[in-house]
């Protein structure tokens, strides 16, 4: 009966907690205009379609082969011209995937984005 | 007289077992192949590079490994099932559907990404109906688990609460981690991150339950002891364990710009896994004999290589888990080592024990005329596996010291070489070293039963 009790018990804190990870724990911080949302969600569609997640981490999730894109965007030493160049025609490692222009806009205006929500990473860069 | 009945009345399930078992090793016997494509794409970059890219080798061998660690888990318990319940599977035919639609699914998964379908997320990198193919197919598997034993939790031994743990929250995460399609999921990074790490750290932690379930149950047949796995200290690690599951997640959102309660509820819940596992191991080897030692050899050594790999593990997992350590060393090759060394030492070592019990129940004199072979193919994956496990540890110290300096990319790429040299030939070993289980154990398992009079 103290186990049925202690397993109902904890499964309601965790419904509890699930809850309030799915809203208070992880609320909108950053405000995004409404006319980038569609631009937005487009580039984040085309991230998945093309599986950049397999070499890239956002977030630290994802494959390793590639680098991490989470702050690519702001990262004096790369930036949008750099992602640019390397989205249109490849690397070493990154294929050239032959993505349109249009393409190219809507994954980097979706970096773009990541990166801006992205408070916790640059705090401990930044001397 | 009261033996044979017994094996009639296990015969009709046991063969659908033996087609899973069989599945779920071919899972594996692929997923090792293409394991090994892209640990070579790391060190030749144009290898494959038209045909068979790393954003399809990646995807194949992460799925398929997957797919291993849960299939073997379910097989092993369809087969311990009615032998712990005392009456036949409720639902053969469902085994069979279950069997039938796994196939499927996972020809279909495997056909996608070899023609670069993704759903392009973390794991589950296939297109998202495929995902409700695979909750489909787990229904006939919970329906039988639950018929079949026909539960009294108040009594049941603890690895009976485990696999009901373990399949109630394969259906809940499975189903989380699809949140995101839902727009106020998909529109928000943070949340949908938080959300993906929360429901990809509980679902290992699921099929974690349904694999040390068998470990434990396999342990009680060895030794023979059906106290420990009823005592309050099993449950109270079970408990933990759970607990575990639920909360322990977090670890992996320490860069995520979440609310610090959340990292830090993880954080202490964390710590408590050492205790749990070392806790478990103890108490079964205190109770195993030499006599019984000699006589499981193959699961013995089986289940004491999964030990050390627990501990090593755990120790590590709880080193990279320290917050102030965890910003810097996620995002490298640190979490490979992590990811992969539990899932092949502990999941695959434990999984490996059910396989040979099994098999060693099944096949007596084919299992000891094998043994030699069996006991080789152990020793040299597992010493592999440690080079393999350095090596990533290795990589994961030249990212972080190059991401402290500030290097390039391509300069931090060029220094790993030798670590990734090191990963791709170990790797190979490993393979070489868990095909001499693999094989074998396919041949005995399509073998017909032998005839005991
Ligand atoms: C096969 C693995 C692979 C895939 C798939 C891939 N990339 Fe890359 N990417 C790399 C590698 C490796 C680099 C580093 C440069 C090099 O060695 O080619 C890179 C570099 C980049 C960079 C420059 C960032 C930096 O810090 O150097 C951006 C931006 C980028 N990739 C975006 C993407 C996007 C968006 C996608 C999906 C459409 C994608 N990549 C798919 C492997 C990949
Ligand atoms: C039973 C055996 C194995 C299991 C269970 C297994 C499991 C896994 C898992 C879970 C991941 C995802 C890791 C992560 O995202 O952190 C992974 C990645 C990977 N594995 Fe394995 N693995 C096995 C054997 C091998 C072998 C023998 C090789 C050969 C070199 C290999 C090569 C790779 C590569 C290249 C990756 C991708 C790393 C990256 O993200 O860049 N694996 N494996």
């Amino acid at each position: 009966m103290v186990k049925i009790a202690a397993f109902l018990t904890l499964f309601t804190a965790y419904l509890v907690y699930s809850a309030t990870v799915y809203t208070y724990g992880t609320r909108d911080t950053i405000q995004v205009k409404e006319s980038a949302v569609p631009q937005i969600v487009y580039g984040k569609t085309l991230y998945q379609q093309y599986n950049c997640v397999a070499c890239h981490q956002l977030y630290g999730l994802g494959g390793y082969l590639g680098p991490e894109l989470t702050t690519t965007y702001s990262d004096p030493a790369k930036g949008e011209l750099f992602m640019r160049t390397l989205l249109k025609g490849g690397g070493l490692r990154m294929p050239n995937l032959g993505l349109s222009e249009t393409e190219i806009n809507g994954l980097v205006s979706y970096l773009k984005y990541v990166d801006s929500t992205a408070i916790s990473y640059k705090k401990p860069a930044k001397p | 007289m009261s033996n044979e009945i017994n094996r009639l009345t296990y015969r009709a399930s046991d063969r659908a077992t033996k087609a899973m078992l069989t599945l779920a090793l071919g899972y594996l016997l692929f997923g090792l192949c293409l394991g090994t494509i892209g640990g070579f794409q790391y060190i030749l970059p144009d290898f494959l590079k038209k045909e068979l890219a790393f954003q399809k080798t990646r995807p194949l061998h992460v799925y398929l490994v997957i797919a291993w660690i849960f299939t073997c888990a379910q097989a092993a318990i369809y087969y311990y099932l009615p032998r712990v319940a005392g009456r036949p599977v409720f639902w053969i035919k469902g085994m069979w559907l279950h069997v039938f639609l796994q196939g499927v699914t996972s020809l279909i998964i495997v056909t996608c990404f070899f023609m670069g379908r993704f759903g392009g997320r973390e794991y589950l990198e296939f297109p998202p109906w495929l995902g409700g193919f695979i909750l489909l197919s787990w229904i006939p598997f919970a329906v039988n688990f639950w018929f079949t034993i026909k539960p009294n939790y108040k009594t049941a031994p603890v690895y009976i609460w485990m696999w009901s743990t373990g399949i109630l929250f394969f259906f809940i995460t499975m189903s989380e981690s699809y949140l995101w399609i839902f727009d106020y999921f998909k529109t928000n990074i943070v949340r949908d991150v938080t959300v993906q790490w929360k429901a990809l750290g509980s679902m290992v932690g699921s099929w974690n339950m349904l694999v040390y379930g068998t470990g434990i149950y396999v342990m009680e047949k060895i030794s023979g002891d059906t106290k420990t796995a009823k005592s309050t200290t099993a449950f109270f690690f079970y408990f933990l364990g759970f607990t575990n599951l639920m909360f322990n997640w977090g670890h992996h959102t320490y860069i995520v710009p979440a609310a610090p309660w959340v990292k830090m509820t993880a954080y202490i819940i964390s710590m408590t896994e050492l205790l749990i596992l070392v806790r478990i191991i103890y108490l079964f080897k205190k109770t195993v004999s030499e006599a019984q030692k000699n006589f499981h050899s193959i699961p013995w050594r089986l289940l004491s290589f999964a030990d050390f790999w627990i501990l090593l593990n755990l120790a590590f997992a709880i080193f990279l888990s320290v917050p102030a350590w965890n910003l810097y060393t996620h995002g490298t090759h640190f979490t490979v080592a992590h990811a992969m060394g539990a899932t092949i030492g502990i999941n695959t070592m434990l999984l490996l024990t059910s396989v040979f019990y099994i098999i060693q129940e099944e096949q007596p004199d084919w299992f000891s005329q094998n043994k030699g072979l069996i006991r080789s193919g152990i020793w040299i994956s597992n010493i592999s596996l440690l080079a393999f496990w350095i090596s990533l540890i290795g990589s994961g110290m030249v990212r972080l010291s190059s991401k402290l300096n500030n290097e390039l990319f391509a300069e931090m790429m060029e220094k790993s070489l030798p670590w990734f040299k090191l990963f791709a030939w170990s790797g190979t070993v490993i393979v070489v070293g868990l095909f001499l289980l693999i094989i074998p154990a396919m041949k005995a398992l399509v073998k017909r039963k032998p005839v005991t009079v």
